[in-house]
């Protein structure tokens, strides 16, 4: 636990010179990323379809492997966690699929969103109730949560993955274009709400949670002032802590 | 092609050693020994990993993971009984009537029990269950796992921190290895229950009790502890293969249903393999 706090004053997650790639097949899709994310901090890295986000998030979260340099997460290189430790450091990070969330079609959303709880606590499913009742509270899915998850619209779906991913309580989350091809009133409860994580909220316990989202398009992001990135053309660009960078579009 | 022709003809004219296979014949054959040799490797280190995560990971997850085995046992095993019954039906009166019969014909009912333990218990009983299962559960799980490792499930279960091997593979291997070997002891008491019906229909001057002696004398000890590895290899073949041709490549939609006729060739010919590896223990004991 010390190691932890002590690890954790350093940045939460750094990449050193790493590349990414789909598979070693494809090739080399972004190359030379040096990038450090502090604690607490709102990221929002853009690019054109077909750029490589999906993959770079993917890489960054540790989902796969860089095909060249290092990603360290919580200090520590992510290939040199032995297993029982990958699956704690794992269980830190969260990560929301886009056009939907990839829901487990066959179980229920309460039941999607109590997976991670019951299989890494050993809950029953009473016992996992009362949180995973919260996290759809707060979500706006109670309605919704004895319906199958694949009987929903992409929007709602999108908003189980999200519960999903914050079950766990993870530091960090990744989110893979979260706003993307949905209505109005669903795209402007994902600003209010990512930026009450981002803030700490009660049910957060006032606990600031690192966002990193990918965006093919800046002007959802407008507004508050976040950090943000490019990748283009195979390049990784730091483009600053700034509120205009929807008018660079 | 032309080249093929080529090589026919100098062999019909000439009176030497026959020609070479042709090259693209050469090269194919090749092509497949070394997939195959690839699968049986793939499939052997995936064997190995189900393994040692279902021992390293037997505590834990117990809330999720033991439900999932009993749901498995259910869809192969308490679900298929009715089709395991039809078909124990079809053995008994089709093999096992006919042969008691014709045994009688010959005088030789006394080698009823003999015949029906070689027949049924040791070879028709297990493999026919093991198809069952192969084909109702085990395309259904190339499907399903081919289906969810293409629309990203899998990787959605990483990125929870939920191994896909112990969540998705475990409860299948165990609860087909358990569904399979509980299936053929139902297939076995039912087809010998109804082949015995169908001698007696057939006026064949057979007692039950006969019957069950003879049948009871040819059993060995050996019958039952070979009947149950023999199953639970079975059960572990169809789980293995089904398993590792849905998720170990990555796959699009459209390669699910390849992948799928893969693993029923796979499962039909390792099955064949297994059992002919049975017989020769068999022999030796």
């Amino acid at each position: 636990m010390a190691e932890q706090t002590s690890q954790s004053q350093g940045p939460l997650l750094e990449a050193i010179g790493a590349s990414v790639q789909r598979t070693p097949s494809q090739g080399v899709l972004i190359a030379d990323i040096n990038w450090q994310v502090a604690a607490g901090e709102y990221w929002v890295v853009g690019g054109p379809h077909g750029c490589g986000k999906s993959a770079f998030l993917a890489t960054m979260a540790g989902l796969l492997p860089p095909a060249a340099g290092v990603i360290r997460h919580f200090g520590r290189d992510l290939s040199c966690f032995p297993e029982a430790e990958s699956i704690a450091q794992r269980t830190r990070v969260g990560f929301v699929f886009k056009g939907g969330g990839r829901m487990f079609p066959q179980l229920t959303v309460a039941e999607n969103v109590a997976l991670p709880l019951r299989y890494h606590h050993d809950w029953t499913g009473e016992e996992a109730a009362e949180p995973v009742q919260a996290l759809l509270e707060i979500t706006g899915l109670t309605p919704l949560a004895a319906s199958a998850a694949q009987t929903l619209t992409t929007g709602w779906q999108q908003r189980v993955g999200l519960a999903r991913a914050l079950a766990l309580e993870p530091e960090v989350l990744f989110l893979d274009e979260p706003m993307a091809g949905l209505e109005a009133a669903h795209r402007l409860w994902w600003r209010n709400f990512l930026d009450q994580l981002s803030r700490g909220a009660p049910w957060t316990r006032e606990r600031k949670i690192t966002l990193i989202a990918a965006t093919s398009d800046f002007s959802l992001w407008s507004g508050a002032r976040r950090h943000f990135a490019l990748l283009n053309h195979g390049r990784w660009q730091l483009l600053g802590e700034r509120a205009d960078i929807p008018e660079m579009n | 092609m032309a080249v093929m022709a080529d090589s026919f003809s100098t062999a019909e004219i000439s009176d030497g050693p026959p020609a070479p296979l042709p090259r693209a014949s050469m090269q194919r054959a090749g092509r497949e020994i070394i997939g195959l040799t690839d699968d049986i490797r793939g499939m052997g280190a995936f064997l190995l990993i189900t393994l040692s995560v279902a021992l390293a990971k037997f505590n834990t997850a117990r809330t999720v993971v033991r439900p999932a085995i009993r749901a498995q046992i259910v869809r192969a095993g308490l679900s298929l009984l009715p089709m395991m019954a039809f078909l124990a039906g079809a053995l008994g009166l089709v093999v096992i009537g006919q042969t008691v019969f014709l045994l009688n014909r010959y005088g030789a009912e006394k080698y009823a029990g003999t015949v029906m333990v070689t027949v049924v218990v040791r070879e028709l009983g297990p493999i026919l269950a093991a198809l069952l299962v192969m084909a109702r559960v085990g395309a259904a799980n190339v499907v399903e796992l081919g289906t969810a490792r293409a629309l990203g499930e899998v990787e959605a279960l990483e990125a929870l921190g939920i191994d896909p091997i112990h969540y998705l593979v475990v409860p299948r291997v165990i609860g087909l290895a358990l569904a399979v070997f509980s299936l053929t002891v139902y297939l076995i008491l039912f087809a010998l229950l109804s082949g015995y019906l169908f001698a007696f229909i057939e006026q064949v001057p057979l007692l039950p009790g006969q019957y069950f002696s003879q049948l009871a004398a040819a059993l060995l000890w050996q019958d039952f502890v070979l009947l149950a590895l023999k199953t639970l290899c079975f059960g572990l073949l169809i789980a293995i293969v089904t398993c590792y041709e849905g998720l170990a490549a990555p796959l699009r939609l459209d390669d699910v249903s390849r992948a799928t006729t893969n693993a029923i060739t796979k499962c039909v010919v390792g099955m064949v393999l297994l059992d002919a590896v049975f017989i020769l223990v068999y022999l030796v004991i």
